[in-house]
């Protein structure tokens, strides 16, 4: 089943519940260079969680998950992969021209519900992996004030060599994604960008999206871009400088597939936008 | 070197095969590369292009970087000529006959070009000049003219940082 073999990619899944709707931490993948000229370029790239953005100094983000496909849709290589106490790190070799796609995506079902005592429970428990195998027998079918959601989470970044190309951005037609309608390497200063986001494969309308210029340790405010999607799915940023933008969103509705009763998406990515 | 030893055979080639109605205008370019007191100085990689209106790329005139660098390593620094990269250099394959060539020192460089404009369709344009330069800045300087012109041409626009004096002339 499809649903089963993405949940068990999920090595973050335990995460999915206490992550949805918390802006506590970011979880990000951030590249030392998103525009590369040459022959087989590298470039390095780093995975944290942290609060202010792209500044490692909280935890590491495992790398068990992360995918990365180049511009034909093959799976790349991660080279010199290593975990350090606030950062992963691993470098790519971009041996194709055009763009790569780095994502760690999961989704899955989780519950709560209550005891005819009135304890709260939870599925899957805190920390814990789940297995979607194991949801029949560990989740009642009845029980007072039980919630079922379909949650999916997704990080990204894109690095591009050579010309920017489209392939690598289709969507999966799982969870929460973000398609471009602008390319997401080739975004600059004082100009607009669109993008769409997609809740299994449909416009996502009403989607909360935040957007963070890096470099956060050096003001005073969060300097947020807050904006919607619209009926469309569509959202359009204007860039006011140039720089590492974190870009985090949010959805949820009640259109689930049965037996979840609702639905819920976020989505983290990571984009460079270059001066004129 | 390589380019206007380059250009000059693109140019006799041209006159030879191609006459037909109209005499193809010249357009020449110089373009000054300041001499700069810094401790570390590297030849600037320099782009020349024509711009369409719309910002696309009309003609690539001359794109000079390192390429007598092993294994094509001086392609590396090509994005950051990041006007003319974002605008078409990244959809090309180097080195690219008759426009790639090597740095260039400070001094004022001539570059003439004609067949490479032989196609361009009348109307406005922009000469453009980026020069990026390791360890140091970039710069991009503009300068409009029509073509083909009706009168001789003469422009003259002052970089402040990486370029000098960069002046158009064109001969109808």
């Amino acid at each position: 089943m499809r649903f089963k073999k993405i949940a068990s990619l999920a090595l973050l899944a335990g995460v999915i519940t206490s992550s949805i709707n918390s802006h506590a931490h970011r979880a990000w993948l951030l590249p030392a260079s998103t525009t590369l000229s040459g022959e087989s370029p590298w470039v390095g790239i780093d995975a944290a969680v942290s609060n202010d953005v792209f500044h490692a100094d909280y935890h590491a983000l495992g790398l068990g998950g992360v995918t990365v496909t180049g511009p034909k849709g093959e799976s790349v290589e991660m080279h010199n992969q290593a975990e350090g106490k606030h950062r992963s790190i691993f470098d790519l070799n971009l041996t194709e021209e055009g763009t790569y796609k780095i994502a760690i995506a999961m989704a899955g079902l989780s519950a709560s519900w209550e005891t005819e005592d009135g304890e709260r429970r939870r599925w899957p428990g805190r920390g814990q992996r789940p297995d979607p195998a194991k949801f029949d027998s560990e989740v009642p079918k009845e029980a007072k004030n039980l919630k079922v959601t379909q949650s999916s989470r997704r990080i990204e970044t894109f690095v591009t060599a050579g010309a920017p190309s489209d392939d690598v951005l289709a969507a999966t037609g799982v969870g929460l994604e973000l398609v471009p309608v602008t390319h997401p390497n080739d975004l600059y200063q004082g100009e607009a960008a669109e993008f769409r986001f997609l809740i299994d494969g449909k416009p996502a309308k009403g989607v909360e999206v935040t957007i963070l210029p890096g470099g956060m340790r050096y003001r005073s405010s969060q300097d947020a871009i807050e904006v919607k999607s619209d009926k469309k799915g569509l959202i359009s940023v204007e860039w006011p400088i140039a720089g590492m933008y974190f870009i985090e969103a949010e959805y949820a509705d009640d259109k689930a597939k049965k037996p979840a009763t609702s639905r819920a998406g976020t989505y983290f990515a990571t984009v460079e936008v270059l001066p004129q | 070197m390589i380019v206007f030893k380059n250009v000059r055979q693109v140019i006799a080639a041209a006159t030879v095969c191609a006459l037909p109605q109209v005499q193809a205008q010249t357009l020449s370019v110089d373009v000054e590369l300041p001499r700069l007191s810094v401790a570390e100085y590297h030849k600037p990689y320099v782009a020349v292009w024509v711009a369409k209106e719309n910002n696309q790329i009309a003609a690539h005139l001359a794109v000079l970087y390192d390429v007598e660098m092993s294994g094509g390593k001086g392609e590396k620094w090509l994005k950051d000529m990041r006007q003319w990269w974002r605008r078409g250099g990244r959809n090309l394959d180097f080195p690219m006959d008759g426009v790639t060539g090597a740095t260039k020192g400070p001094g004022t460089h001539n570059l003439t070009f004609a067949s490479q404009l032989s196609d361009l369709a009348a109307g406005n344009y922009r000469l453009m000049v980026e020069a990026a330069r390791e360890v140091g800045g970039r710069e991009l300087i503009e300068i409009p003219f029509t073509w083909p012109a009706k009168n001789a041409v003469s422009e003259r626009v002052s970089g402040s940082e990486e370029l000098g004096s960069v002046a158009l002339s064109i001969e109808p």
